[in-house]
């Protein structure tokens, strides 16, 4: 059984397509195990009917010689992509039982290439998280543990469950989000590949809005080929996002062939910040050291506006979500709490309905956004957003791709920062240039912590690059070796 | 530029959302923090920089002006906390 569990995508594609296994095994399989998950709170809403069904309809095909690239692959699916007729509430009380009647396009793509839904995985409140505590169904937790000790830490966020579950074998992959970091940081914490694609390359259609100008999906994986397979399915030009490419999606698979001589890898020295753990940047210098060992030429860069990403982001991003999230008023979806009035109604849903983060985001986005505040803070930020792609494009001119740590620390403690909205906000320092520069990025499972967490290191591709990612991420992967595996305490 | 519970109680007004009176000092607090840290900004010299507006270089596409959807008022309506013949219901809002 922990076989079927252990398999990567590529590995159960190939034992699927010779019928060494039936996709409803492989289903059945990761059913069993998800029902006793349930310290992990990774899932919320587990759809084992629709699974086996899907199952079912892949081994049809696969018997018959046919199918596309995910048939029979079960997948977990972050609940903030509108599936139809399976509740999807952004893990928020406001959304109640929404249930949407339409299927968002990177989620179509996937069961129109012959994938198999899971269930819905947890994540923060609206994706605004970076620990997946601000969920409604409760934190997600992390199933990687210290060694020798039992202390609950938080998985990232905010996909937190996506990560959670490819990490302990919940699925063979899974959707996610990043807006901030989203994708990376949590497969940084959990030991998991997570690749967020150029602005544009998946549509944002039936994904229920965060802040626009920055969100965009991808897969969290447990390899880097797994991503390249995942990737090159989500990804599509959808007519219904006028911000989707209109752009053919190139063979990412492909693209995972290819060594390293000539390649040109840049080290912004900008990401050595105050306070970074020993041991993170010991492992950055294992990462240049592998690439160089594989022929790369180092090249130490500067990307000079990088400390002012994370605050313009906390500009950028809380004005669009309280533009977005003006939606949720209690007349169209979920929620309502009844008032005095129409006004008084409005106020007491959002007030019931959105959680503190939340709540904290839309009023900070209201405030940047009203009259007399607009050009010092919104305009600002996104003047500043400018230098900050500017400044990728200038070093893009000298570069191929460039390396950094994923995170600053090793995952962290259920609690120990959600008291301190700043203090949390820190841990996208290294993610969120690149969701301000529109770029493609990827996080790779490259070592443990002394205490045995795994850490992640971070490739930035030029815009519409994702191939050179896959070709540099995989020959990362192969020199790192990662092959950690969290102890299966919660079964 | 630091604001104050008079101002927290007129942002959760224009946000619609409602906030405790025993809430305005802490949010208060919170919203300050913030507003302190983002401040950093203004060491960042922005004369004759444009401000974003779209991250990568992309014409938008524009579709026919033709209808290619709808017809689906019950779907639009379904997941409404009241609705009627195909409305939504809400409060009174007219005297």
């Amino acid at each position: 059984m922990s076989e079927l569990l252990d398999l990567t995508i590529a590995q159960a594609r190939k034992k699927l397509k010779t019928r060494d296994i039936s996709a409803r095994e492989l289903a059945q399989a990761h059913l069993d195990a998800i029902d006793k998950s349930a310290a992990l709170n990774a899932y919320i809403l587990p759809t084992p009917d629709k699974a086996l069904a899907m199952a079912d309809a892949a081994d049809q095909k696969l018997s018959a010689g046919e199918g596309g690239a995910l048939e029979g692959i079960p997948l977990g699916v972050k609940d903030l992509f509108c599936t139809t007729g399976v509740r999807t509430t952004a893990c928020s009380k406001i959304l109640g039982d929404f249930t949407p009647t339409y299927e968002s396009t990177v989620t179509q793509n996937l069961w129109d290439a012959g994938a198999v839904m899971l269930g819905k995985l947890n994540c923060d409140e609206f994706a605004m998280g970076s620990s997946n505590e601000t969920s409604a169904f409760g934190p997600v937790i992390n199933p990687w543990r210290a060694s020798g000790s039992d202390k609950q830490l938080v998985p990232g966020g905010s996909s937190g469950g996506s990560a959670c579950a490819v990490a302990a074998r919940l699925c063979l992959g899974a959707t996610a989000t990043d807006t901030g970091g989203s994708i990376r940081q949590p497969a940084g914490f959990t030991g998991t590949v997570g690749f967020k694609p150029t602005y544009g390359r998946c549509s944002r259609w039936g994904v229920v809005a965060f802040a626009s100008s920055l969100d965009q999906a991808g897969p969290v994986t447990r390899d880097v080929r797994d991503a390249a397979i995942m990737l090159g399915v989500m990804a599509s030009h959808d007519p219904k996002d006028t911000t989707s490419l209109d752009l053919p999606v190139p063979d990412y698979e492909a693209a995972l062939e290819g060594g390293l001589k000539g390649l040109k890898v840049g080290i912004p020295k900008e990401y050595r910040v105050d306070g970074m753990p020993e041991e993170i940047e010991a492992l950055w210098q294992q990462g240049i050291d592998w690439l160089k060992d594989q022929g790369a030429e180092i090249k130490q860069v500067s990307l000079p506006h990088t400390k002012y990403a994370l605050p313009a982001y906390y500009i950028v991003a809380p004005a669009e979500a309280s533009s977005n999230l003006a939606r949720y008023d209690g007349v169209r979806y979920g929620l309502r709490i009844e008032g005095d009035d129409i006004i008084s109604m409005y106020e007491n849903t959002r007030s019931e309905g959105f959680g503190a983060e939340v709540q904290r985001r839309v009023m900070i986005g209201t405030y940047v956004l009203s009259a007399g505040y607009y050009d010092a803070y919104y305009l600002k930020a996104q003047k500043v957003r400018t230098l900050i792609k500017h400044d990728f494009e200038q070093v893009f001119e000298d570069v191929d791709v460039l390396l950094t740590p994923t995170t600053p620390s090793p995952a962290f403690g259920i609690g120990e920062r959600i008291g301190d909205p700043l203090s949390m906000y820190l841990n996208d320092i290294f993610t969120v240039t690149v969701n301000m520069a529109g770029l493609p990025g990827i996080s790779v499972p490259a070592g443990l912590s002394s205490d045995g967490l795994p850490l992640g290191l971070q490739l930035i591709g030029k815009a519409f690059d994702e191939e050179m990612l896959f070709r540099v991420g995989a020959r990362l992967e192969e020199a790192a070796e990662f092959t950690g595996k969290p102890e299966k305490w919660w079964a | 530029m630091a604001v104050d519970e008079a101002d927290v109680r007129k942002i959760a007004r224009l946000a619609r959302i409602a906030v405790k009176q025993d809430d305005v000092a802490t949010l208060r607090g919170e919203l300050n923090k913030i507003l302190d840290w983002v401040a950093q900004l203004d060491e960042v010299n922005t004369d004759n920089v444009e401000p974003m507006t779209s991250v990568v270089a992309a014409d938008m596409k524009k579709r026919q002006d033709i209808v290619n959807d709808g017809d689906k008022a019950a779907d639009i309506v379904k997941n409404a906390p009241e609705t009627q013949d195909h409305y939504f219901v809400v409060p009174k809002v007219v005297e």
